[in-house]
């Protein structure tokens, strides 16, 4: 990095300062957004109670279909939370410069929607009010109980790697934010852990982090390999795959980086970032993106060439249902705007762009939480034994009204959830951004906003 | 009918053997020797509540308040939760089911969804429709829980609410289970059914003591499955469905002494020599499930088959 002289480093250091926390102290839009996520959370409320009082029939669930919506969106918060772990610990770990403005707005989604993860799964149980059951009878056989573990154990990780590196930024928070409540001025006291930002604090900040981006790693792999095995473990055509670990984490890849690719732009727009968030970050984020698709395209291939080939008895009605049959539309949909196409227009370098890549997110997302509805539902419609004697509805699944009002108010949860940190915390980390430009160490210890309050008449 | 069948258990439990009677004398007794030592008994006797007579081990017939007195045996819900947990020591259950008896007549349906409180759409027990294509006659196979000796469904339950038990048999804990359908997911012979909404005649069963072998009164929220009728295996009867069929397919028995009965000639055969004998075999062997019902090829049907093949074609 360039060294800045004395004037310069000062001024560059309140600029990025007053840039990240400025978002904090105004609002862009910020009432109608809380309003429309209160209200779709509150729809998704009304929702659940209605399916309290009747109990899960009043989804459209049936003793052949019993994993449905819900549990698709299960695998798909878990696989959007997988995203913290590739980008702050996973790059971070290789060194590479351009995720630090990115890394606490992977690991926002992640804490995001693994807290909501723990929840969606909850909103799946016959009786919620026996959730107690788990930790008074869990049995360590079960893979659910693996996944509660590693679960719990990722949100945990996930939330130290978000809180360690706002250590240093509390202090720039005391200095300038003075217009909000105090249990907030409260809250960046408590969260600077008397922090002054000394040669050792750093060392120490910066070797709890590296320990817990590599602790972090084979937690994020277990979390997502065992709710992939939640399915792989069970005797059933189309779930019934040893490459369904991989075959899920790297499809939690493709999801977390779309997820990503999309904050980035709302934050870009909403929080003024543009220095921040640079055509450069889109165009590196986007590389990873083809390469995500590119080797969940593989792992694609394979769970669905190999025994397309064969077409074992069994296994063919399955595949045709998804090849040529009923689910085929939404198969070959998920597969183009979610995989294909994708990959094709980001080729281009003019589709590398903020507004290209986080349309192209938007998709890939929406693609990625359909694709866990067909990995999910078609399997389970197609028994080993024929469905017979049971109401016509028992033959089919279509999630009704209530399912989807449950899951977007998960949804609506995660990124309230996200809101609220983005609110009350810059969206990047101050003093790596200040050190990435090269201010001087003694300035981001010694930072005094008033300095520049007094010389603003003569600027 | 449901009724019905609790009645029979209390008047069987009722009607005690000599052997029963004298262990629970002895038990009373003893329990009366002790509490007569405390001033408990005094406080009973001294309030004037009513008392009942109870012989002891040696012979003596004494007096002691009929509050304090407990049934030896009684079925508590506590009692059938240890039991049902237990199973029965010594037997391994098995049922061979006759493909080529069986003409489709319900009767195995009915008496099931009856004694375990079920709804129409809800079965313990289903008579499938079996078509395997060109060149093979269809056949009706009834399809119980296969009770499986090495159970998909067991293994994924989080809470232990669903386990195999001693002499085989496959039970679900309707008051432990937190209904997250893991079993239903791993059961590849869709053997078991969720209680989605309120069990049928909920008012009229609520206030019943949960008996997991029967597991009724059924919970909302919770999995119920075939339990290969363990209450009436543990008063000697055959199963609800074995007993109702009136062409005899069921044959059911215990494969420690090699012996299954028929439900409804009640000839009792080697159940060895019978699934030799008649090429027997078990349902999905390729999962390694190792099930616990076998199967006897649907040769020689005297019946013709009353084609609903529609219904096979109902997959997607």
């Amino acid at each position: 990095m360039a060294e800045l002289n004395r004037e310069e480093s000062k001024r560059t250091l309140h600029k990025i300062v007053t840039d990240l926390t400025s978002p904090i102290q105004k609002h862009y839009g910020f009432k109608p957004w809380i309003f429309s996520l209160l209200l779709i959370i509150g729809v998704g409320l009304y929702a659940y109670v209605t399916q309290l009082q009747k109990g899960l029939g009043a989804t459209n669930l049936n003793d052949y279909v019993s994993w449905g919506l819900y549990i698709a969106g299960f695998i798909f918060f878990v696989a959007t939370a997988l995203i913290g772990m590739l980008i702050s610990s996973v790059l971070g770990l290789i060194g590479v410069k351009w995720i630090h403005p990115i890394a606490r707005i992977a690991e926002m989604i992640a804490l995001g929607f693994a807290l909501m993860a723990g929840l969606v799964i909850v909103f799946d149980m016959g009786r919620p009010d026996r959730a107690h059951h788990l930790f008074l009878y869990g049995r360590p056989q079960s893979p659910i109980v693996w996944d509660l573990t590693v679960v719990l154990t990722y949100t945990a990780i996930s939330l130290l790697l978000y809180i360690l590196p706002l250590i240093p930024d509390m202090p720039f928070l005391k200095k300038t934010i003075h217009n909000r409540p105090k249990w907030q001025q409260k809250v960046y006291n408590f969260l600077a852990f008397n922090w002054i930002g000394d040669r050792e604090q750093y060392r120490i900040l910066k070797r709890s982090i590296r320990v817990l981006s590599i602790l972090i790693i084979p937690v994020a792999l277990a979390i997502h390999t065992v709710t992939s095995w939640l399915f792989a473990l069970t005797p059933r055509v189309g779930w019934d795959s040893t490459i369904f670990g991989p075959y899920y984490v790297t499809g939690a890849f493709v999801n977390g980086v779309a997820a990503v690719l999309i904050a980035m732009y709302i934050f870009r727009q909403n929080f003024k970032l543009k220095e921040y968030l640079t055509d450069f970050h889109f165009e590196r984020v986007a590389r990873l993106f083809v390469l995500m698709m590119l080797v969940y395209l593989y792992f694609n291939i394979n769970e669905y060439i190999v025994p397309g080939y064969k077409m074992k008895k069994g296994e063919d009605v399955h595949l045709l249902t998804l090849f040529s049959g009923h689910y085929s539309g939404l198969f070959w949909y998920t597969q183009f705007t979610g995989l294909l196409l994708p990959i094709f227009l980001l080729l281009f370098k003019k589709m590398r762009k903020p507004v290209p890549t986080a349309i192209i997110g938007l998709f890939v997302i929406i693609a990625g939480l359909l694709k866990r509805l067909l990995i999910t539902v078609p399997t389970l419609e197609h028994p080993h034994l024929p469905i017979q004697n049971v109401p016509e509805s028992f033959h089919s699944y279509t999630p009704n009204g209530i399912e989807w009002a449950i899951l977007g108010m998960s949804i609506g949860g995660a990124l309230l959830i996200i809101t609220i940190l983005a609110k009350l915390f810059p969206v990047m980390p101050i003093w790596e951004i200040a050190h990435d430009k090269g201010v001087h160490e003694d300035d981001i210890k010694n930072y005094d906003p008033k300095e520049y309050e007094s010389n603003k008449a003569i600027n | 009918m449901k009724d019905k069948s609790r009645n029979e258990h209390h008047d069987d439990s009722n009607k005690t053997s000599r052997r029963d009677f004298l262990k629970k004398g002895i038990l009373v007794g003893a329990g009366t020797v002790l509490a007569g030592g405390i001033v408990t008994s005094f406080d009973a006797f001294a309030q004037g509540g009513d008392t009942i007579k109870v012989m002891t081990t040696d012979g003596k017939v004494l007096k002691i308040p009929a509050s304090q007195a407990i049934e030896v045996g009684a079925r508590t819900e506590e009692t059938m939760q240890k039991e049902g947990r237990l199973g029965i020591p010594g037997r391994k259950w098995t049922m061979v089911i006759d493909l080529s008896k069986c003409q489709n007549a319900r009767m195995c349906m009915a008496a099931c969804q009856s004694a375990h409180q079920l709804k129409p759409e809800m079965h313990h027990i289903n008579v499938l429709q079996m078509d395997h294509g060109i060149g093979t006659a269809p056949y009706y196979m009834p399809k119980p829980c296969q009770h499986c000796d090495n159970p998909p469904c067991t293994k994924v339950c989080p809470v232990d609410a669903t386990f195999k038990r001693q002499d085989g048999i496959v039970l679900v804990d309707n008051e432990r289970c937190i209904g997250c359908r893991f079993c239903i997911a791993a059961c590849p012979y869709s053997a078991r059914v969720f209680n989605w909404t309120d069990p049928k005649d909920k008012e009229k069963y609520e206030e019943l003591e949960y008996n997991m072998e029967m597991n009724v009164p059924q919970k909302r929220g919770t999995v119920t499955k075939c339990v290969f009728s363990a209450d009436r295996l543990r008063e000697g009867k055959l199963p609800y469905c074995a007993s109702a069929c009136p062409n005899g397919v069921y044959w059911f028995g215990d494969m420690n002494e090699d012996a299954v009965t028929n439900g409804t000639s009640k000839e009792t055969v080697r159940f060895s020599e019978l699934v030799r004998d008649n090429a027997g075999y078990t349902l999905l062997p390729e999962l390694g499930t190792q099930p616990s019902v076998y199967y006897l090829p649907e040769k020689d049907r005297r019946v013709p088959f009353k084609t609903d093949l529609n219904l096979n074609e109902k997959h997607h």
